[in-house]
């Protein structure tokens, strides 16, 4: 409990560092002053603010779209970029984004969801007819089904002349974060503490259907309520930052060899620790090369698949 | 009481359980034996509301179990199956709390917290209660789950082959807490057991099934007799009283 704290007060503070990193020159000397007619407010207003919380609610949405997922699977190695979830929502954008341009960001985002909920029910359907005795069969699966989706999206987005739109998606940004343009991730929190107050549903969840029902609990409908949460997420996610690869597979990862699997405590620690993993990777990404900013997703992509070959090969030995 | 009247139970065109009516015995150990796909898991699982049935209905203390509520239920019977390859990381202590689920909903009141301590107590988990699942033996890990179960507090406690990865010791000790439950707690245990030494030896009811059908049921002396064996697995095997128990040899 002391520990989470400690985490939290870390997290807050490289969220304080985050807000004064950038070009503009921002720092509290002048805030303070309000000089330039208050410009350094109005960038901390406008950008840094919006960038540093958007941040913070991608990074702890995803990290627990991650771990839902891998309940609902009962996998440990997949997270909505896994399991076709991603794609699918991608492809909903896409498709909203043809027919009903002038949508409102909301139902467009509503319009993923809804795909990122088809597309995972459809890799739970495929996963009943693969005999499941390989644990590292199910990601190839949900990669395979995210290949195939992604490429009818692809297809289409060639087709239209939308593939810059479908590669700024599929590439999780955080500079383009605005007041007024990440307000729809506020979302991830509420699936956030929903996935907190079902937290011991989820718990028993995960110890399989028959232990589920013994218990009276109706697994379906938490099944039904992890789809919910997870496709919300990725498509939230997905509209107003792009996919940042990764992120709910280590995070879950490292909390449950830290405390094990209960969800009623490990769903802070994944909320935390996905929001300190991603503004961390944000800072790298706008340090290593200043004054240009090298995209999340890469720096998360090259970190995250380190510790995932990691956590892989570490599960190798212990497995059997 | 727990009443089947009619089970039927398909897969795929094959009849699994096949019109059984059967009433099991109140209080005491009650065991289903019987050769391999006789049905025997599938009938305790129709049981337990675990799988639908075709045809038929089944009757815990008068409710259906298809149409009570499944938290009713939960604190009238209890239902442990052999496939707990769980993935999950859950302490020991954590697992057995799971058992107060159905009263408490998640949040534990000091009765539930009793209940923990001494369902920890009864199967000597107490000192293994901060130990991850995956960190203990097969064992120790069979032990934690009936203490789940037995946490659960209800007055029917049904078993899928309890014994299957247990060595003979562990299986001995499993069989005695069976006995030590229902006499000291009251509870109607039934188990699906392999082994008709263990069955005999520990049972106050046995009920052979073979074919999806009730084939016989009755006290032990009824059962493990050798025509009644052949007539339950096809094969000759003798029967040896000792000290009061049959002892079925089969080795040829």
């Amino acid at each position: 409990m002391r520990l989470l704290v400690l985490a939290i007060v870390a997290t807050l503070g490289l969220a304080l560092v985050s807000l004064f990193i950038g070009v503009s020159n921002v720092s509290i000397g002048t805030l303070l002053s309000g000089s330039q007619e208050g410009r350094a407010m109005q960038v901390m207003l406008v950008s840094r603010i919006p960038r540093t919380l958007a941040i913070l609610l991608a990074g702890s949405s995803l990290a627990i779209a991650g771990l839902v997922m891998q309940i609902i699977v009962r996998n440990r190695f997949v997270e909505p970029s896994t399991a076709g979830t991603t794609e699918a929502a991608s492809l909903g954008f896409l498709v909203v984004t043809l027919f009903a341009p002038a949508w409102p960001l909301f139902g467009k985002m509503m319009v993923a969801a809804l795909f990122a909920l088809a597309g995972t029910a459809l890799f739970l359907r495929i996963l009943r007819f693969v005999p499941l005795r390989d644990v590292l069969l199910v990601p190839l699966v949900g990669i395979m089904l995210g290949g195939v989706i992604g490429a009818i999206t692809s297809f289409f987005a060639y087709r239209f002349n939308l593939l810059p739109s479908l590669l700024a998606w599929s590439m999780g940004d955080f500079s383009g974060v605005l007041r007024g343009r990440y307000e729809l991730l506020w979302f991830g929190l509420a699936a956030t503490v929903l996935a907190y107050i079902a937290a011991d549903r989820f718990t028993v969840a995960g110890m399989g259907q028959d232990f589920t029902t013994n218990l009276g609990l109706n697994y379906k409908r938490v099944m039904t309520l992890g789809l919910i949460i997870v496709s919300i997420v990725s498509a939230v996610v997905l509209v107003s930052v792009g996919s940042i690869p990764f992120l709910g597979l280590i995070v879950p990862n490292v909390v449950s060899l830290m405390i094990g699997d209960n969800m009623r405590q490990t769903v802070p620690w994944v909320a935390v620790l996905g929001a300190a993993f991603v503004l961390a990777c944000d800072i790298i990404g706008r340090l290593i090369r200043f004054p240009y900013e090298v995209p999340i997703s890469v720096v998360v992509g090259v970190i995250g698949s380190g510790l995932f070959l990691y956590l892989l090969l570490r599960k190798r030995h212990n497995a059997a | 009481m727990i009443v089947a009247e009619g089970v039927s139970k398909s897969y795929g065109g094959t009849l699994v359980v096949d019109n059984v009516s059967i009433t099991l015995p109140q209080k005491g150990i009650t065991s289903i034996i019987g050769p391999n796909g006789a049905g025997k898991s599938t009938m305790l699982s129709i049981v337990s509301r675990l799988l639908g049935m075709d045809s038929g209905a089944v009757t815990v203390d008068g409710m259906d179990v298809t149409k009570t509520p499944s938290d009713v239920l939960a604190k009238r019977l209890s239902i442990l199956r052999q496939d707990n390859h769980m993935s999950a990381r859950l302490t020991v202590h954590d697992l057995v709390s799971f058992g107060r689920y159905p009263y408490s909903k998640g949040r534990l009141t000091i009765e539930d917290k009793d209940h923990i301590e001494r369902a920890l107590d009864y199967l000597n988990l107490t000192e293994l209660s901060g130990r991850f699942l995956d960190e203990l033996s097969g064992g120790q890990r069979q032990r934690a789950f009936v203490a789940m179960v037995l946490c659960q507090d209800t007055d029917y406690v049904l078993l899928d082959e309890p014994l299957n990865n247990l060595d003979m010791k562990h299986a001995m000790s499993m069989m005695k807490l069976m006995q030590k439950a229902c006499r000291e707690l009251g509870k109607t245990v039934v188990l699906v057991l392999h082994d008709i030494n263990f069955a005999s030896w520990y049972s106050d009811y046995i009920i052979a099934m073979r074919d999806g059908k009730v084939r016989r049921h009755g006290t032990t002396s009824q059962i493990i007799t050798p025509e009644a064996l052949k007539d339950i697995y096809d094969m000759d095997i003798n029967v040896h009283e000792i000290g009061g128990h049959r002892v079925s040899l089969f080795y040829d």
